[in-house]
């Protein structure tokens, strides 16, 4: 319900009154109707399930929630064993939502 | 070999035959698509054979035209092997039924540890094929054929009415001379072998997949189709009976022929995904689609069961020859889980790669 | 793949999971409605790496597998019929109805044909004028849109010999029924995100209140569902009951408003019946007054099917959360990939396949005995 890939918008026409884009999935290309993202361009991402581009992929968005993931834990093995425990505490606001108050990120 | 328009299947040859390329194309031209009478065995089936297949397939033992062809083999045991050959759409991104026809009969003799030496040639083709698509094929035939230094020494022609076949089917049968010393077999692989596989996986199926009709796809995506009888004379002349096991993971791609040798040999295999090689594109492609490329077909590709200490040595064999330039050693056969195919995942994870029902189909959740 | 494969990072995955372990001090149970985010758990081993004290439970979130028997037969009989063209998603080629599957009916002479995208089902309607061209409509919310154009340009271009046969259910009431059932263990649920990524995330606040569960938007990929189920974790330790979206560069509080228009000119809201579960209320669409016209059971009026289901087959069990499938007496033996008897153990995302196929709970004695059935074709 689901399978949904990011693609790469190469060029957009108009096919049969709808708005086609090329859009190239890590080397296969294939025509997307874009009618329902009516914001992207050529070089943007794109999400595409069965043939429809549903939504513009935010690339800031995508990088900062990498950095997020690729900082989770690293402080802690970084640390010798015995230290552990201390930076477990000392580390803790490395998760989101360090005083419950989270509703984004 | 003229233009392979892609789209609607089924695909259509999109110049007019150029006969000049023919060894002798009279007097064919004038039946440009094949008729009951080809079938016959009568004079428009016998001009088939003179003006068609005997120029493409060339060899003494053929241009006998006998009903059965007379042979030299050198005495000791014989492996023989027969395939149906029924792909759509005919021609492909890499290759034609005919490649497929010459190469799959001449790899099964070879993942026997026979050396291939002459194959049949049977088409049943349906009344209304386009003679150029025809000799199309019969021509790749031909060449396959002299590109893996075997011969195709006899053959036959059966017509069948429009709409009672797919164009054309192609059934191969071939004997090979094992070599000695050499005993592989499903059944042979042991705890601790190594596993091997020639190079990248899922190539053939989506070469296949991206001309589907419904499913097609722009991509560099190539059929693997090759024969593989060449590299593997090198693995063994360098391996010998370290080899044990071989098979070319063809329909149900590299899982089923996993399972397969696991259930034979009573063994369990662990196999790591992350050293698994597979083409971006391909990736790319079964992501689009939904499709697992451990279960996607291949025609090019071997997988071997070597014993450990040899697997080193086998694997540099396989990079030094021009088909196996991505060969990597991909897992290991154990003792535990029994019969089972497990894979690392990515995640660091294990999970069981079943048997597959029937084909594999893309999914959309 | 760019946008993918970053977050398929296993490195990454083991220290999501240690983190979650880490913040872990009492069980809870986690419920992913949706059917693809379940395959993703099982394919990449995610719930291998969680704490003990995390049980994922998996939801109806298969739209193959909650598809209303009698229509699956209905599909049956037309696709069966001279003259129709039957397209479908390849998802739905062996869900077995009472007596077979699409499969079998191809295999008896039916034009049954596998599609990436429904357009590709218009196309053939206009290329074969003499043909009825009939698209099997199932899905979430995801895959309606693209229903709903591919009917929209249907009419448009004034095809006449093209209809859809609808079956679309919707994540909000399936939500509602799971939490509102007697023996509910659910205690958070991980959103559809790309349901999300048409529908928004507006329609959760107020189940959230209700029912006081942290509701998280998730994506697919192994970093996208460990970030889910870490935010979820944090919520219900904190006893906190809000929705969260984890899956920010592709869905928004609004959703897609250009298909939400769409569908709301091409659909109207209905009571639906899911497989295994039951009628829930306004749980589904249908084709709008507008549209009804390209319905294809009005069309075809299918009628005289004998429908039953499998007195063994606990899909529904299953389907709510209620039992694991290998807690079904019938799992693994009258009922396996080869032989289903429902569809979770069909359907690529059902439940039951899921579990099979990725050996969680078959000794390898079991599987080999099993594998006596599992030639490949």
């Amino acid at each position: 319900m689901c399978l949904a890939i990011p693609g790469k918008v190469e060029e957009i026409t108009t096919e049969g009154g709808l708005r086609v884009g090329r859009v190239n999935f890590g080397g296969v290309v294939k025509r997307v109707c874009l009618d329902y993202v009516p914001e992207v361009e050529v070089g943007d991402y794109t999400i595409v399930h069965v043939g429809f581009a549903l939504s513009k992929i935010d690339e800031d968005e995508a990088l900062r929630t990498l950095e997020v993931f690729r900082q989770m834990g690293v402080l802690e093995e970084e640390l010798s064993e015995g230290d552990v425990v201390f930076a477990q505490a000392a580390v803790a606001p490395q998760s989101a939502c360090p005083d419950g108050s989270c509703s984004k990120a | 070999m003229p233009e392979i328009a892609k789209g609607e299947a089924p695909v259509v040859i999109k110049d007019a035959p150029d006969f000049s390329n023919w060894s002798c194309p009279l007097p064919l031209v004038g039946y440009p698509t094949i008729v009951m009478g080809h079938g016959g065995g009568g004079k428009l089936g016998n001009e088939l054979v003179e003006h068609l297949f005997v120029p493409a397939f060339r060899n003494a033992a053929l241009e006998n035209l006998g009903d059965a062809a007379v042979l030299n083999l050198s005495s000791g045991r014989l492996a023989m092997s027969t395939d149906s050959f029924v792909v759509q759409p005919l021609f492909f991104p890499g290759g034609s039924i005919g490649e497929l026809a010459v190469n799959g009969t001449v790899n099964d003799l070879a993942v026997s540890g026979a050396i291939p030496k002459y194959l049949s040639a049977s088409f049943i083709l349906e009344e209304g094929f386009p003679l150029a698509q025809l000799a199309a094929i019969v021509e790749s035939m031909g060449k396959a054929a002299a590109s893996a230094g075997v011969q195709i020494v006899t053959g036959d022609t059966k017509v069948v009415e429009r709409g009672h076949g797919d164009g054309c089917y192609i059934n191969t049968a071939g004997v090979g001379v094992l070599r000695d010393g050499i005993a592989v077999g499903p059944h042979r692989a042991q705890a601790g072998d190594a596993i091997l596989v020639s190079g990248t996986i899922g190539d053939h199926g989506m070469a296949i997949m991206s001309v589907r009709e419904g499913l097609e796809f722009e991509s560099q995506i190539r059929s693997d189709c090759a024969a593989l009888n060449g590299m593997i004379s090198d693995v063994l002349d360098a391996a010998g009976d370290a080899v044990h096991a071989m098979r070319d993971p063809t329909r149900g791609g590299l899982a089923s022929t996993l399972n397969e040798i696991a259930l034979a040999s009573g063994v369990g295999i662990a196999i790591d995904e992350a050293r698994l090689p597979i083409r971006t594109e391909v990736q790319s492609a079964c992501e689009l689609l939904g499709l697992d490329p451990v279960y996607v077909a291949n025609e090019g590709k071997a997988v071997f069961f070597v014993a450990a200490d040899a697997a080193e040595r086998v694997l540099q064999v396989l990079k030094s020859h021009p088909l196996g330039r991505d060969a990597a050693q991909i897992g290991r056969v154990t003792a535990e889980h029994p019969r089972m195919l497990v894979a690392r995942t990515a995640m660091g994870a294990n999970r069981v790669i079943a048997q597959q029902i029937g084909e594999q189909l893309p999914r959309i959740c | 793949m760019k946008y993918l494969t970053e977050f398929r990072n296993g490195e990454i995955a083991q220290r999501m999971a240690r983190e979650i372990a880490s913040i872990t001090t009492r069980p809870w149970k986690i419920m992913e409605v949706c059917g693809g985010q379940t395959h993703s758990i099982i394919k990449n081993g995610i719930d291998q790496m969680l704490p003990a004290e995390i049980e994922m439970i998996h939801g109806p979130g298969c739209p193959v597998c909650v598809t209303p028997l009698e229509l699956i037969d209905k599909a049956l009989a037309i696709a069966a019929q001279p003259g129709v063209i039957f397209c479908s998603f390849g998802d739905m080629l062996r869900v077995p109805g009472t007596d077979m599957d699409l499969f079998q009916v191809k295999g008896a002479g039916g034009d049954v044909r596998v599609v990436y995208s429904p357009l590709d089902s218009v196309e053939l309607a206009a290329k074969n004028p003499d043909k009825q061209v009939v698209f099997f409509g199932v899905g979430f919310e995801t895959t309606a849109p693209a229903n709903a154009m591919t009917v929209h340009v249907a009419k448009r271009r004034g095809l006449k010999n093209f209809s859809l046969l609808v079956s679309h259910v919707l994540v909000p009431p399936a939500i509602e029924a799971i939490m509102s059932s007697p023996g509910n263990r659910v205690q958070a649920f991980l959103l559809a995100g790309h349901v999300c990524s048409v529908m928004g995330y507006w329609e959760y606040p107020p189940v959230a209140e209700k029912f006081g569960i942290p509701l998280v938007v998730t994506g697919f990929e192994p970093l996208d569902l460990l970030d889910g189920i870490r935010r979820a974790v944090i919520q219900l330790e904190a006893g906190r009951h809000e929705v969260e979206n984890a899956y920010e560069r592709i869905v928004t509080f609004d959703g897609n408003q250009a298909a939400q228009k769409m569908l709301s000119e091409v659909f109207e809201v209905t009571d639906r019946a899911w497989r295994g579960i039951g009628v829930i209320p306004k749980s589904g669409w249908r084709l709008s007054e507008a549209y009804r016209e390209f319905d294809a059971e009005e069309r075809f009026h299918i009628t005289g099917i004998h429908t039953e289901e499998s007195a063994l087959c606990r899909a529904g069990d299953v389907l709510r959360g209620a039992i694991k499938p290998a807690e079904c007496a019938a799992f693994g033996k009258e009922c396996t990939p080869r032989h289903p008897l429902g569809a979770t153990m069909v359907s690529s995302e059902g439940a039951c396949a899921a579990y099979y196929n990725y050996g969680r709970f078959l000794s390898a004695e079991e599987l080999a005995t099993a594998g006596s059935g599992l030639t490949h074709a």
